[in-house]
C-alpha cells in the first residue's frame, strides 16, 4: 500500500538545513492501522505529508498505492484529517462534507447520498444542517472526518486529530474511529504523542526520533482486533505499551538531547 | 435598556459643549453690538442674542437643525437650495466612487494575493497614493479628465473619490484573502483543487467579513472624496459646492447645514454597509 525506501527530507533553513527525515523504511499493508509517535521533531507529520504529495523527498523514494504521491493524490488515494478540524465556518456540517466532493465533480444526487452515508458513519446523522460553532469540539472533528471519508480513498492520514480534546472525549472518539476502520476497512496513518492512544488503536506501532527524524523501532501489535476500552488493564497491552516507552526513551537518549 | 443612558447622556453633553461654544464665540460679536448701540447686555440678553445671531460665528444646535430643516423639507428636491438635491448629486458621485474602489481595491488585492512581484511592486505605490493631499490631486484629476474631453461632472467626482476609498478596501481585502490558515490550504491541495476552485471555495468567503469591515471605513472615506472633489472645481451642485459657497458668500449656518447634512448622508451610508453585513454573513451562517 506505502512504500518507503531510504526516504530523506531535508529543509534548509536561515540556521542551516534540518534533517526533518533521514532514511526511513516503512512497508504499510492494506487494512493496516499504523501509529506514528515521537517528540517533537521527529518527523511524523513530515512523513504524512510526503505520503499526501504536502512534502517533496529529498532523497529515497516512496510509493503509494504503486504510484508516486502526486499521481496518488490525484487518484484520490487518501483523505486528510488535520489537528484542527478546520470546518469552514459558512457552511453547515453537510456543506463542509460535500466540499471535496464539490470540487471532485461528484453529482448533485450522489453527493447527498455520500454525505448522509458518512454522516451516519461518524454518528453525526441529525446535525447536518448546523454550523460548526454550534458543535462541540468532538463533534467538529468526527465532521473532519466524515470529510475526509466522503470521496471513499482507501487510505486515512490523520495528523494528531484528537490532540486538542480532553481524555473522555479522546476515550470516546479513538473507540468510534476502532469501529469505523472494522467497517470500511480502510488503511489508517495516525500521528499521536499519546502512548495509550496509539497502543489502543494500533496494529503497527512505529516510534519515531528526532535530529534527524528517523524510525527507532516498529512494533507489530500482539492484540487482536477486537477491542474494547477495557483493554487497556491488560497485561499484554501494558507489555506493548512498556516497549514504545522504552523506544521512545532509547530514541531521546541517542540523540542526546533532554525533554523535546 | 441599560446601554441607552449612556448614549442619551453623551449627545447631551455634546450639545451642552456646543451651546457653550456658540455662547462664548458670539459672545464677543454681541457685546461690540451693544456698545455700538449704547446699551448694556444683561447675561440672559447675552445668552438670547447669542443664541440667535443671523451671522453667528457658530451656530447654535436649534439654528442648525431649523436651517437644515428650512432646506430639506421646505424646498422642493430640484430646488438649487433643497440640501436634499445636492445631497442626491453628492451620494450619486460617492456611490460611483465607492464601486470604481470596490473593484479597484479587491483587483489589486487579488494581484496582490496571488503574485509576489504584485504585492513588491503595488503595495508601496498604493500606501505612497495615500500620503499625497487630495486637495492637491483633485484639481490635477479634473484638469486631465477635462483634456481627455470628459466633461460630465460626475466622472472625475468619482475617481477622486475612488482614489479615497480603493485603500482601505486593498488593505483589507488583501488580510481577508491570506485569513485561511495553511492546514486550509493544504487540505485544498490534498483535494486537487484548482487555484479557481481554492479562490471561490475558500479565500473569497473567508475574506468577506473583512470585505466588509474596510468597506465601511471605505464608503466614508468615498463621502470624504467627493465632498472635497467638489470643492475646488467650481462645482455649482453638490453638498461639497453648497460647503463652498456658504464658506464664501453666504451666512456661515449654511456650512454647518450642508455639513451636518453629509454627516448624516455618511451616517446612513455606513449603516447600509453594516446592514447588508448583517445579512449575508447571517444567510452564511457566520454571525453567531
Amino acid at each position: 500500500m506505502i512504500l518507503a525506501r531510504n526516504l530523506s527530507l531535508t529543509f534548509q533553513t536561515n540556521d542551516g538545513p534540518v534533517h526533518a527525515l533521514k532514511d526511513v523504511n516503512l512497508d504499510i499493508g492494506a487494512g493496516e492501522f499504523v501509529s506514528f509517535i515521537g517528540p517533537s521533531g521527529c518527523g511524523k507529520t513530515t512523513f504524512l505529508r510526503v505520503i499526501a504529495a504536502l512534502e517533496e523527498p529529498t532523497a529515497g523514494s516512496i510509493t503509494v498505492n504503486g504510484m508516486r504521491p502526486d499521481e496518488a493524490r490525484r487518484a484520490r488515494a487518501y483523505g486528510y484529517v488535520f489537528q484542527a478540524a478546520g470546518l469552514y465556518p459558512w457552511r453547515t456540517i453537510a456543506g463542509n462534507v460535500k466540499l471535496p466532493l464539490e470540487i471532485m465533480g461528484f453529482s448533485r444526487a450522489e453527493q447527498e447520498e455520500r454525505v448522509r452515508k458518512v454522516l451516519e458513519l461518524v454518528e453525526l446523522s441529525g446535525f447536518g444542517r448546523k454550523y460548526p460553532w454550534q458543535l462541540s469540539g468532538g463533534m467538529q472533528q468526527r465532521a473532519s472526518i466524515a470529510r475526509a471519508l466522503a470521496f471513499d480513498a482507501d487510505i486515512l492520514l490523520m495528523d494528531e486529530p484528537f490532540g486538542a480534546l480532553d481524555e473522555i472525549v479522546r476515550d470516546h472518539l479513538n473507540e468510534q474511529l476502532l469501529q469505523l476502520w472494522e467497517e470500511t476497512g480502510k488503511t489508517i496513518c495516525f500521528v499521536t504523542h499519546s502512548i495509550p492512544e496509539a497502543v489502543y488503536l494500533s496494529t503497527k506501532i512505529v516510534v519515531m526520533s528526532p535530529r534527524p527524524g528517523r524510525i527507532h523501532d516498529v512494533i507489530e501489535s500482539p492484540l487482536p482486533r477486537e477491542r474494547p476500552l477495557d483493554i487497556r488493564e491488560t497485561p499484554a497491552f501494558l507489555e506493548v505499551a512498556h516497549r514504545v516507552r522504552e523506544g521512545l526513551r532509547a530514541g531521546h537518549g541517542r540523540s542526546g538531547e533532554e525533554g523535546a | 435598556m441599560r446601554s441607552v443612558l449612556p448614549v442619551l447622556a453623551v449627545i447631551a453633553a455634546i450639545i451642552a459643549l456646543w451651546y457653550a461654544g456658540a455662547l462664548a464665540l458670539n459672545a464677543k460679536w454681541a457685546r461690540e453690538q451693544a456698545a455700538r448701540s449704547g446699551t448694556e447686555l444683561s447675561l440672559t440678553a447675552l445668552v438670547v442674542e447669542t443664541m440667535n445671531q443671523e451671522r453667528a460665528l457658530l451656530p447654535a444646535p436649534h439654528q442648525v437643525l431649523a436651517e437644515l430643516w428650512d432646506s430639506t423639507v421646505n424646498k422642493r428636491v430640484t430646488s438649487k437650495r433643497s440640501l436634499v438635491f445636492h445631497g442626491w448629486i453628492t451620494l450619486q458621485a460617492t456611490l460611483w466612487g465607492f464601486a470604481l474602489g470596490v473593484v479597484v481595491g479587491v483587483g489589486l488585492a487579488i494581484a496582490i494575493v496571488y503574485s509576489k512581484v504584485m504585492d513588491m511592486s503595488v503595495m508601496p505605490w498604493a500606501i505612497i497614493s495615500q500620503t499625497i493631499p487630495i486637495v492637491a490631486i483633485a484639481p490635477m484629476i479634473i484638469v486631465v479628465m477635462s483634456l481627455i474631453g470628459i466633461e460630465e461632472r460626475l466622472v472625475p467626482k468619482a475617481v477622486i473619490s475612488a482614489y479615497l476609498c480603493f485603500f482601505p478596501i486593498l488593505v483589507g481585502m488583501v488580510k481577508g484573502l491570506r485569513a485561511p490558515e495553511s492546514a486550509q490550504l493544504d487540505l485544498m491541495r490534498t483535494y486537487n483543487a484548482s487555484a479557481l476552485q481554492s479562490f471561490f471555495k475558500l479565500r473569497l468567503p473567508a475574506s468577506l467579513p473583512y470585505l466588509f469591515a474596510s468597506a465601511k471605513v471605505g464608503i466614508a472615506a468615498a463621502l470624504v472624496g467627493t465632498i472635497v472633489g467638489e470643492l475646488p472645481t467650481g462645482a455649482l451642485r453638490g453638498l461639497g459646492a453648497r460647503i463652498l459657497v456658504g464658506d464664501q458668500f453666504g451666512p456661515p449656518i449654511r456650512i454647518w447645514s450642508a455639513l451636518l447634512a453629509a454627516s448624516i448622508l455618511a451616517a446612513a451610508l455606513v449603516a447600509t454597509v453594516g446592514l447588508i453585513q448583517r445579512i449575508t454573513l447571517k444567510r452564511m451562517g457566520m454571525a453567531q
